[in-house]
């Protein structure tokens, strides 16, 4: 089962169908069991019942997100497959002690792959959709995997399966999310 | 949430529209009408007929118009947005973008520039449960121009009802196209919507059809008690 967790400015709220419906969607696509908690109600027996977790990203004004790190504290401890997308990956870098710096990257980049890695294997680069005016600054407990121009685009945990794009692999990327949900289910 | 809706008429603009009210506050609508025929942005048949769905909807109309020169018309689109801030305090804007990143990056930035919030509800929207709801929440839409094959001219003016989503949904599967139209295979016009006061009677239209590109501009049309 995969927790996917919405990181809008409210449950329920109007962001939720364009940045969390897409992920949600895909994941039914591929036949993937989940179910879906606001970062503000993701309680003890929802983790406990995850295979794997994909945070959401938010809209480009919509930081609320950052101001509660206390309720991502439990993704140091969730040693299970984890995808951060965008502000996902600003909340999974936050929980390991990674800063953000300012780097506003809005359409389609051009992301290079880094290090080898099983999420993007086979491919040197690919364009993606951005829409981000911060990038986070590497925790030292993960290695980045791509970056643009401007900046790191995706990070892996040195020893977890914990994984953070700034891009927003829904978006014309969906072999990405294929590839984690794959990782995710060998790890069961 | 104060918002304005970007606004064309048609069907993407007008469910955007819907579903924002269903959780922030609309204050207006917002269109930028465009000289230019090929605008990437902002052409479609009937955009002054835009008043008149924002009188139906009991919401102002913020107007603007644009050459549509390709890049020049996104400054356009930035007076128009200024002015929605000025006159009705917009805090962000809605667009009924699906699958374009194209327009979505452009809105997006203009946006970001001016600190506003952007909503797509319909971004990456899945367009079989998309059309189903747009009939079920009881909007009524006509088909307004048509530019791809097969449609030809028996299409314009014809209303978006279950039946038609079928015959639309064994043309998309057999001629690739989009089944919503986002690819530009044919426009829509909203007539009545789940919010609308009165719904639009249509008194007078011209067809303009020629080889699998046709419009239906729309003459004269009132507000009817629905």
């Amino acid at each position: 089962m995969i927790l996917v967790v919405d990181l809008c400015y409210r449950a329920g709220s109007l962001s939720r169908d364009e940045l969390v419906g897409p992920v949600e969607r895909l994941l039914h696509k591929n036949g993937a069991p989940l179910f879906t908690r606001h970062y503000t109600a993701v309680g003890a027996p929802d983790l406990e019942g995850a295979d794997a977790v994909i945070l959401c990203g938010t809209a480009l004004k919509d930081t609320g997100f950052a101001e509660h790190p206390e309720l991502f504290r439990w993704l140091s401890a969730f040693e299970r497959p984890v995808l951060g997308i965008s502000s996902g990956m600003r909340a999974l870098a936050a929980a390991f002690g990674g800063g953000t710096e300012p780097c506003c990257e809005i359409g389609m980049t051009d992301v290079k792959v880094l290090a080898p890695d099983p999420l993007f294997d086979g491919r040197e680069g690919f364009p993606a959709y951005e829409l981000h005016e911060y990038a986070v600054q590497v925790p030292d407990t993960f290695i980045p995997l791509a970056a643009s121009g401007l900046c790191v685009q995706a990070i892996r945990h040195r020893s977890l399966p914990l994984y953070g794009l700034l891009f927003h692999p829904e978006v014309r990327n969906e072999w990405i999310l294929e590839r984690f949900l794959g990782l995710a289910e060998a790890a069961q | 949430m104060k918002l304005g809706v970007l606004f064309s008429g048609g069907k993407d603009s007008l469910f955007a529209c819907w579903k924002a009210m269903q959780q922030e506050e609309v204050v207006c609508l917002i269109t930028v009408v465009s000289k230019n025929p090929e605008s990437y942005m902002f052409h479609t048949p009937n955009i002054r007929l835009a008043a008149l769905q924002a009188e139906a909807a009991g919401l102002p109309l913020v107007e603007v118009e644009t050459a549509g020169e390709k890049e020049e018309e996104l400054l356009d689109l930035k007076r128009a947005l200024l002015a929605a801030r000025e006159q009705y305090g917009i805090e962000g804007v809605v667009t009924g973008a699906i699958l374009s990143v194209y327009q979505a990056t452009r809105v997006q930035r203009i946006c970001f520039e001016l600190d506003l919030w952007c909503f797509n509800p319909l971004w990456n929207a899945d367009q079989e449960a998309y059309m189903a709801e747009l009939i079920s929440a009881g909007f009524t839409v006509i088909i307004a121009g048509v530019f791809s094959a097969p449609f030809d001219d028996s299409w314009l003016g014809k209303e978006i009802d279950r039946r038609t989503l079928d015959e639309l949904r064994e043309i998309a599967r057999k001629y690739r196209i989009t089944l919503t139209g986002e690819g530009g295979e044919f426009e829509t016009f909203v007539v009545d919507a789940p919010f609308f006061s009165r719904r639009i009677a249509i008194e007078e239209a011209s067809r303009n059809y020629r080889n699998y590109n046709g419009v239906l501009r729309i003459e004269r049309a009132g507000l009817v008690a629905k």
